[in-house]
């Protein structure tokens, strides 16, 4: 069982230096990706998902003065302590990433196929031939028309999901085993969607590749994912099952976040649940649980004392105090109706 | 590309044609009768009507323009008042060593500022960023005749490498050539330098900023190819435009280097023609200067076309 993990992430903590002090954005977080799996994170914007993916691929080394604490192990070795330049080997080849914004993702003064076959050539050596008819190959694979014709053409001649797909053509480009997909498909409209959804399914069925699926959409992970993680605040506040997720979600925050999606047969004229208050700044994280100052159930606990991850039932991982009690209340309130 | 080159082209000339009718009523807006300023104070009444008549002042606007603007066709912007030649050839002698100047004043511009400020962008912040953008300031602050001033002082007075003044033509000799242009390059470059380096600088940062530069990592390619590559080639709109503009303003703005060195350059030719109402130098000079300006600036929109697919391939 142990050895199909690819991907350990073990007490990772990321931290920027800024102008308020040093921030912590990623707050001690642990979790796993087996081979091929696609393990989706959930949470609001600001919660620490995207910092997460590009601390793996550590791409916030070239911008911001970041730094990391714990462990990021991929297939055994320590991302974390790996040189600028053997991160590069890992980046495309054995890691790669797509983007929210598929519009700005792709560089405007370059032809699709001159960015596929440089993402290539990074990687393997072979030549300028084999690798545009690999580009073009993969071009194919992402069920992108004519792809012969897009080779030569540039970003801003293609629609924002013709984008998207040359991204994760490009990231195909040298067989990575992980890929990391940032909110993939928030800036496309929804047959588009779905389409990438579909597009990204296939990868993990022909490809065997793994996925971390970052996400703020929960249709999304109903739809892709086989574990859920929630983040909330830099901290993993729940890791559980797909299934359990939305059967029995223990953290009252992913219980708000399961309740404010609006059902096509719910009451309109009933106002949306929604959760109270807004994510607090890095700068003003409170002390106790993070989650207290907008928790319905929380008390002077919480308020207090930070509580742990632990396993509640089979693979089903809470970061709370009285994740008993909200499911006792669950059940009386005769559970929250699935959507998916 | 032929498309936009086409429209290109074409929208350079209502400008140029504005250019003509302003330049043309220069003769109207200042003060002083051109028949009156070729024969001198002492000239008797008879004399200036005489002239007046054979210059055509006497007639309507419109003619004189049609007449003025068909010579201009042909190539012939009339005669000086006061040098025995016509506007052409004392344009075309003392073109050469404005071109000269500024083609040295702007080389030596990019190549220092370009690196520096590619440098200062990827390590901004650091004391080298800011040494650099201090540098910068003072070099937009101190205005060329100063520098100039100091730059003789330095190299020509007290070292005696350099010549104090004066211009040798190519035809002297290279090395004589750029002996003797070197201080007025440095002197007029300095300010294209620093402005050049700030551009270039702040449209790396924009470009730094951009998705495709975290593609282009997440891609694993070398840091120095997403710079160049990916970043520099985003960011060369900006810093090209800086560098037409200020190419622009080196060739016109030259005169006050041109006279600390004593440079028979336009600069000169434009004062000169001035203290002496010599209008149709006047006229010529600033007409061809602005044909200069509209090129170049024709050029840096070609060459826009060249870096980014997006305009060149705009259909509209």
């Amino acid at each position: 069982m142990e050895n199909d993990i690819l991907l350990e992430v073990k007490n990772l903590c990321t931290y920027f230096s800024t102008e308020k002090g040093k921030l912590r954005a990623v707050d001690h977080i642990s979790f796993s990706v087996k081979e091929k799996e696609i393990v989706g994170i959930v949470g609001e914007s600001g919660c620490g998902k995207s910092v997460t993916a590009e601390s793996i691929m550590r791409l916030l080394d070239e911008k911001n003065l970041v730094s990391y604490e714990g462990e990021i192990l991929y297939k055994g070795n320590n991302l974390l302590s790996l040189k600028k330049n053997e991160m590069q080997e890992v980046r495309g080849k054995e890691i790669a990433m797509i983007f929210q914004d598929p519009m700005t993702s792709l560089n405007p003064v370059y032809t699709i196929g001159n960015q596929i076959v440089e993402g290539i050539l990074t990687h393997q050596k072979i030549s300028k031939k084999e690798a545009k008819q690999k580009a073009i190959d993969l071009l194919r694979f992402t069920e992108i028309p004519s792809p012969e014709k897009r080779f030569d053409q540039y970003p801003h001649e293609l629609s924002g999901g013709m984008r998207q797909r040359v991204m994760i053509a490009l990231a195909l480009a040298c067989n990575p085993k992980l890929l990391i997909a940032d909110e993939p498909t928030t800036a496309l409209d929804v047959t588009t969607q779905s389409q990438i959804l579909d597009l990204l399914n296939k990868l993990k069925d022909e490809l065997n590749m793994s996925t971390i699926m970052i996400t703020h959409d929960l249709g999304v992970v109903a739809e892709l994912c086989s574990r859920v993680i929630v983040m909330y605040l830099g901290q993993i506040i729940e890791i559980a099952n797909v299934e359990d997720i939305f059967d029995s979600a223990q953290h009252p925050y992913t219980e708000g976040l399961l309740n404010s999606i609006p059902h096509i047969d719910g009451d309109r004229s009933k106002k949306l649940n929604v959760i109270q208050g807004t994510v607090p700044t890095l700068d003003k994280v409170p002390v106790g649980c993070n989650f207290a100052g907008r928790c319905q159930y929380a008390t002077d606990k919480c308020r207090e004392v930070e509580p742990e991850l632990k396993e509640v039932m089979d693979n089903h991982f809470v970061k709370c105090w009285n994740y008993e009690l909200i499911r006792k209340t669950n059940k009386e309130e005769n559970e929250i109706a699935t959507p998916y | 590309m032929i498309n936009y080159v086409f429209k290109r082209i074409l929208s350079v000339i209502p400008v140029l044609l504005i250019v003509a009718v302003v330049v043309f009523s220069i003769t109207y807006l200042t003060p002083g009768d051109p028949a009156r300023v070729i024969l001198g104070a002492d000239a008797t009444e008879t004399e200036v009507i005489e002239l007046q008549e054979k210059m055509g002042l006497n007639d309507s606007p419109i003619e004189q323009f049609t007449r003025w603007f068909g010579n201009l066709l042909q190539g012939d912007l009339g005669d000086s008042y006061f040098m025995n030649k016509s506007v052409m050839a004392a344009f075309a002698d003392h073109f050469m060593p404005t071109l000269s100047l500024a083609l040295m004043a702007q080389l030596i511009a990019i190549l220092i500022a370009l690196p520096l400020g590619i440098f200062a962008a990827v390590r901004r912040g650091s004391v080298l960023d800011q040494t650099v953008m201090g540098i910068s300031l003072i070099g937009i602050s101190v205005p060329s005749f100063l520098l100039a001033l100091i730059l003789v002082l330095i190299f020509s007075v007290n070292l005696g490498l350099l010549p104090v003044a004066g211009y040798q033509p190519l035809t002297a000799g290279l090395d004589m050539h750029l002996r003797y242009l070197l201080m007025p390059a440095v002197a007029l470059g300095a300010m294209q330098a620093a402005l050049i380096t700030r551009m270039t600088r702040s449209a790396m940062l924009e470009v730094f900023n951009n998705n495709y530069i975290k593609t282009a990592h997440s891609k694993g390619v070398k840091e120095k190819k997403v710079l160049f590559k990916h970043a520099l080639r985003n960011a060369a709109l900006p810093i090209l435009t800086v560098i037409g503009q200020t190419f622009g303003v080196l060739i016109t703005g030259a005169a006050v280097v041109e006279t600390v060195f004593n440079i028979p350059g336009i600069g000169q030719l434009i004062i000169n023609s001035v203290e002496r109402r010599d209008f149709p130098v006047i006229q010529g000079v600033v007409l061809l200067i602005s044909i200069t300006y509209v090129l170049l600036n024709l050029i840096i929109d070609l060459l826009y076309g060249v870096l980014d697919p997006r305009i060149r391939l705009d259909k509209k």
